[in-house]
């Protein structure tokens, strides 16, 4: 068995409005093997998003503990979260979040300006490679308002790349696209599961969607209900893998 | 984050919220371009004022009657007679005042001037040929009377440009006589036009020996004012007080408290003067540092809005791996750019204008008006635009580089 890039242990979140404290996370406890290719579904206030928030760093739990990649991060300061968020975590929103006005390239090369340790005269030539990998070569320069959405999406995992992460978290990647896009993305996502052996979290309401992956864990009322393994894998490609 | 993408990741956000930046940058541009204009004009008002008296000489000093009242109560009598020949005798003895190289009395006076059918009103000025001198005058034709003109009381007269104009037309006046109080006094030299610069207005001036003017104009027996020359800057001093002790002697004077006369000298007009002019200009540049503030506070605004519109923004830099101080950075950064270009822009707009002003003065109104590049201005300019950027950008900098990552990237 492969090792453990993410460990939880009864990871609780609540928000204190005033005098009401609501609880969006009950206590859950999972691990996330290494190039490990993983959906997270549930309704609406299930909890699902801030789970995805607190695995991506993004923020910090109320109680509970988290590894990542061996090390527990509970304890962790701003400066320490900003550097792993950055160099072992990519992001794929569901509303893109590019940067307006700006072109492809330099989107891109946004998460490298933050980089203390990606030298500047690579930069180029990174942010190239992961545009290519995402079929948007020949966009480079283009601004991203002049892309469709799927083409937005497929900027954003680009970028999501370029510092070459360790897992991807995608947050309804295929939310605001249609269909077709849809399969696109779905598809790049599981050829750099599968090829590359990026671990892949992904969140979404759609079972379709998540029959991607190879495991789902269903969220109600912030604990996991159910914890599964895919039998008939969709592939974005053809039917079915294996 | 290196020093230089800082820079450029400031400069492209402030590019991609073009008007926005504009709008800011406006407001320090005008409190800014007030600043040196303020500065400007008012250095140049000081030299001007300045240079008309130092044009006078520094080692000039003048005896006028009376006191020049120190408080409004203090009542003095107005002594408009108390200078006398006999104060001239007095001073002349170089035993009393040894620094002293030279003496004017001076009458002054207005009345009409006729040439042929033209009528002229004139100031009548008493004096002798240290005229020239003292005020720096040299006559574009003929040649100022002299001494024994003073001694025989000699009816000479040289007049100003207005004058020569008035009378003469197109005439040329030199060896012509002119009519006052019906007496006739020929013109031995006529003055270039001065324009309207001078403290003197010479231009509508008759000038002639301080004896005829007192014996065939005026009438008086004092005169309206002494004006002496030390024999350098030195022992300006030294002298007046001299002069001071003299005229009580003569004057039988043992309180100095009831002088009847006042010395002044160049120097202590020149510092009245400076220190009225730059009071000026400072309170003026307060006014003009409120504006400036004004600015300031437009900016926090500005900036304030600028880190809610832009919440999404800072997210998504934390989510992808920016440190507070990253934003921080940025947010400062940005601000205090804003502010900088607001700042040189002000400075060239403020210079610019003063120089336009400056050269309108000198060129369509002939005064000797000379353009200065307010130095302490542009200093003072860039250094309040900087501070209110860090400042007034500093707060919501601080505000946007807090925000966590998923507050920020969620907000609508």
């Amino acid at each position: 068995m492969a090792e453990n890039i993410i460990e939880v242990k009864n990871l609780k979140k609540s928000y204190h409005d005033g005098v009401e404290a609501t609880i969006a996370l009950a206590g859950v406890s999972f691990d996330v093997r290494k190039g490990e290719f993983m959906a997270i579904m549930g309704p609406s206030g299930s909890g699902k998003s801030t789970l995805l928030h607190l695995l991506g760093l993004l923020d910090t739990p109320t109680s509970g503990t988290y590894h990542f990649d061996g090390k527990n991060i509970t304890s962790y300061d701003g400066n320490e979260l900003a550097y792993l968020r950055n160099q072992k975590l990519g992001f794929v929103f569901q509303a893109f979040n590019l940067l307006a006005r700006t072109s492809v390239l330099e989107n891109v090369k946004l998460p490298l300006v933050y980089s203390d340790n990606i030298p500047e005269r690579e930069w180029d030539e990174r942010a190239t490679r992961a545009i290519e990998a995402v079929g948007l070569s020949n966009r480079l320069n283009h601004d991203q308002s002049e892309l469709s959405g799927g083409e937005r999406q497929r900027v954003a995992i680009a970028r999501a790349l370029v510092t070459d992460p360790d897992v991807i978290f995608a947050d309804e990647p295929t939310g605001n696209l249609d269909s077709k896009s849809g399969k696109n993305i779905m598809s790049i996502l599981q050829r750099l599961n599968m090829k590359e052996g990026k671990t892949i979290v992904l969140i979404t309401h759609e079972t379709a969607t998540a029959e991607h992956s190879e495991r789902i864990i269903r969220l109600m009322d912030g604990e996991i209900e159910s914890d599964t393994k895919v039998k008939n894998r969709l592939s974005a490609d053809s039917e079915y893998v294996k | 984050m290196t020093i230089r993408h800082l820079f450029k990741t400031s400069f492209t956000g402030l590019r991609t919220n073009r008007s926005r930046s504009i709008l800011t940058i406006l407001g320090i541009v005008i409190g800014i371009t007030a600043i040196m204009l303020v500065v400007s004009l008012g250095a140049g008002a000081q030299n001007l004022i300045l240079g008309e008296v130092q044009g006078l000489g520094t080692n000039t000093i003048a005896i006028i009657p009376g006191q020049v009242s120190t408080s409004p109560t203090n009542v003095s009598v107005l002594y408009s007679d108390s200078l006398k020949p006999k104060d001239v005798t007095a001073l002349e003895n170089k035993a009393n005042v040894p620094d002293l190289v030279s003496l004017m009395p001076t009458v002054i006076g207005s009345d009409s001037a006729s040439y042929a059918s033209n009528d002229y009103q004139v100031t009548i000025f008493g004096g002798t040929d240290l005229m020239a001198s003292i005020f720096n005058i040299t006559p574009s034709e003929g040649q100022f009377f002299d001494q024994s003109d003073v001694d025989s009381m000699s009816s000479v007269v040289v007049i100003g440009a207005d004058v020569a104009n008035y009378l003469f037309l197109n005439q040329d006046p030199l060896n012509q006589n002119i009519t006052i109080k019906g007496r006739n006094f020929r013109v031995v030299a006529v003055l270039p036009k001065s324009g309207g610069g001078t403290l003197f207005d010479f231009d509508s001036m008759v000038i002639m020996p301080y004896t005829t003017a007192m014996t065939y104009v005026t009438g008086q027996k004092y005169y309206n004012r002494i004006i002496t020359q030390a024999s350098s800057d030195v022992v300006v001093p030294v002298a007046a007080a001299d002069i001071k002790l003299t005229l009580e002697e003569s004057h039988g004077i043992t309180d100095p408290t009831k002088d009847d006369f006042t010395v002044q000298t160049q120097q202590s007009l020149a510092n009245t003067l400076g220190t009225i002019t730059s009071a000026l200009t400072w309170f003026l540049v307060a006014v003009a540092s409120i504006a400036l503030f004004v600015g300031g506070v437009g900016i926090m605004n500005i900036m304030l809005v600028s880190v809610t519109e832009r919440t999404r923004e800072i997210g998504l830099r934390k989510a992808l791996g920016a440190k507070d101080r990253d934003i921080l950075s940025q947010f400062l950064l940005e601000a205090v750019l804003l502010t900088s270009i607001g700042g040189v822009v002000g400075i060239i707009l403020g210079s610019g204008l003063a120089f336009v002003i400056a050269f309108a003065l000198s060129h369509f109104l002939a005064v000797n008006w000379q353009f200065v590049f307010p130095w302490s201005g542009a200093i003072l300019g860039i250094t309040v635009s900087a501070v209110i950027g860090l400042v007034f950008g500093g707060y919501p900098a601080r505000q946007a580089s807090k925000k966590s990552p998923i507050e920020a990237l969620r907000y609508e």
